[in-house]
């Protein structure tokens, strides 16, 4: 019981707001020492995972080439592409987005999308273009975090459709430990019910975004 | 074949380089500093694998201790010299797309491919990593392609690689820290701690009450954990297996499917799935909850929902086995 401590350390940390990396420190200390493990142990197991977990970190090497076409004005480029289309507004873009991220999710193809490589260049200042120009800068953060909203909520719900995903394997494998087998088809296709809410739902409030707009966020 | 490995030594040798370029760079006051965060960060991509764990730990620690103490800003402003960037824009025109799709989509053919490509009996691809040894080398060809078209000087990807990660400041170490801190969470026994307590809190004598205990549980312990993947073992067998579905007769496939996707909704709100909630909203500019508020709403009624769907499917569909 005493290992939760750890987990007391980043609510606290969080709640007071000092630098996460400092709070993941303490906690993994604190947890760690409270498991009956000696600094030095603590020590490894975190090294050990850190290295192991290297690969979450190789998304940042979109970075170079996204940067760079941003200099030569992709972000503008898109903007420029969506403000020349009439029809377009922040909640269908997004709508349409959402759409497509899931689709190609639950078809095992999660590598089209992203934050890095999708939404910062391209997804978010073609939302934030289909605002207008007029609108406030408060209106546009607004938009750019429901374009993020968009890339995850698409990506979580798509993914389980599909049968070779990790998260199915998973669940394959720690039912098959208790002695129960299940297909990982009958898995994805229990997971289309929230697949289809979860576009129901987000896909609503993304709408909803157009249709407040002229009271939410008033034009300067 | 490629593996893994060979994509960290090309992240360590970028990270290297923007340790290189950051001291040089006179405007920035805690140059060093910094530059000491992107040296140590290329010290674990190269030699991780070749040192000891306690090494790697001390990596890291050193990456915590000048990286959390102001040694990398809290996401800066974006610069803006836009008027510059509408003019090439106009020059490049939709062109300017194709480098930045080309990332994707040899992720994609890559992924797709990988199985089947072999030379001399050898898989090209590590089969196990074909997604992210892909990305990698539709960034490598992107990189191509882009500075051979446009001719920009040399260092300026790197150059721009490293403004853009100091928009994003010390969110760009958290995800892979928070990842070392799941592992030490489980080694320490957290996750039989939550699952202890998850079951004595509740009296799980309705069959209501034990699946809206399972979908919520699922949705605390990854907000707790930040990975839907780290709890959904350890609700399972506390009250998803035992009382949902051998108590009550539920189906296995039903509950686990739907308990996955309740520790989604989990995801979706807590500042421990540094990669998708906090990164973000330091690549957009944005506070650093701002897209854990755009999701807020969306996680709450997909919860509720799931809770509804797992208590109306589980028990129609039956059970599944004896």
């Amino acid at each position: 019981m005493l290992t939760l401590l750890g987990v007391a350390v980043m609510v606290l940390g969080f709640l007071i707001r000092i630098n996460p990396l400092l709070a993941i420190a303490v906690a993994a200390l604190v947890s760690g020492l409270a498991a009956g493990l000696s600094p030095e142990a603590v020590l490894a197991a975190f090294g050990k995972a850190f290295r192991e977990s290297r690969y979450v970190s190789l998304v940042l090497l979109v970075l170079p080439v996204i940067g760079l076409l941003e200099r030569y004005g992709l972000q503008e480029q898109a903007r420029q592409l969506i403000s020349r289309l009439r029809t377009a507004t922040p909640g269908r873009l997004l709508l349409a987005y959402l759409f497509i991220r899931q689709a190609f999710a639950s078809i095992g193809l999660t590598a089209i999308g992203g934050q890095a490589p999708m939404v910062r260049p391209l997804i978010a200042p073609m939302a934030e273009a289909a605002l207008g120009e007029s609108a406030t800068a408060k209106a546009r953060a607004r938009i750019r975090a429901f374009a993020a909203s968009a890339d995850n909520v698409g990506a979580f719900f798509g993914e389980d459709i599909f049968v070779a995903v990790s998260s199915i394997l998973l669940i394959k494998a720690f039912l098959e430990q208790s002695g129960i087998v299940v297909q990982p088809l009958e898995l994805s296709l229990w997971a289309i019910p929230t697949a289809v809410l979860a576009f129901f739902i987000h896909g609503t409030r993304l709408l909803l975004l157009d249709r407040r707009r002229s009271t939410l966020y008033p034009q300067k | 074949m490629l593996t893994l490995e060979h994509a960290y030594v090309f992240a360590g040798l970028v990270f290297a380089a923007y340790a290189a370029l950051g001291i040089g760079d006179a405007d920035n006051p805690r140059r060093f500093r910094s530059a000491g965060v992107w040296a140590v960060f290329a010290l674990v991509f190269l030699l991780g694998s070749h040192v000891s764990d306690t090494t790697n730990g001390v990596f890291a620690l050193a990456l915590a201790l000048i990286g959390g103490t102001g040694a990398l800003s809290d996401g800066q402003k974006q610069d803006s010299e836009t008027a510059e960037r509408v003019t090439r824009a106009i020059r490049f025109g939709n062109a300017l797309f194709v480098p930045a799709l080309i990332i994707p989509v040899t992720a994609v053919i890559g992924t797709l491919l990988a199985k089947h490509v072999s030379i001399a009996g050898q898989p090209v691809v590590d089969p196990k990593q074909a997604t992210l040894i892909s990305l990698m080398i539709g960034v490598i060809l992107a990189w191509i392609v882009a500075v051979i078209w446009l001719r920009p000087s040399l260092l300026a990807p790197i150059r721009e690689g490293r403004r853009l990660m100091d928009t994003i400041g010390w969110a760009a170490l958290l995800p892979q820290m928070l990842a070392a801190l799941g592992a030490v969470f489980a080694l320490a026994g957290v996750g039989h701690a939550v699952g202890i307590l998850a079951t004595h809190a509740i009296p799980l004598t309705e069959p209501f009450a034990a699946v809206a205990a399972y979908c919520v549980g699922m949705a605390l312990f990854t907000i707790v954990t930040g990975n839907a993947f780290a709890a959904f073992p350890v609700m399972t067998a506390a009250i998803g297996l035992p009382i949902v579905v051998q108590k009550f007769g539920g189906n296995p496939a039903i509950m686990s499917a739907i308990g996955m996707l309740s520790g989604f909704c989990g995801t979706l709100v807590t500042p421990m799935a540094a990669n998708f909630n906090i990164v973000p909203a330091a690549l957009l500019d944005l506070d650093r909850n701002a897209v854990i508020r755009a999701q807020m709403p969306t996680a709450f009624l997909l919860l509720f929902a799931n809770t509804l769907l797992m208590y109306f499917l589980a028990f129609r569909f039956g059970p599944h086995h004896p």
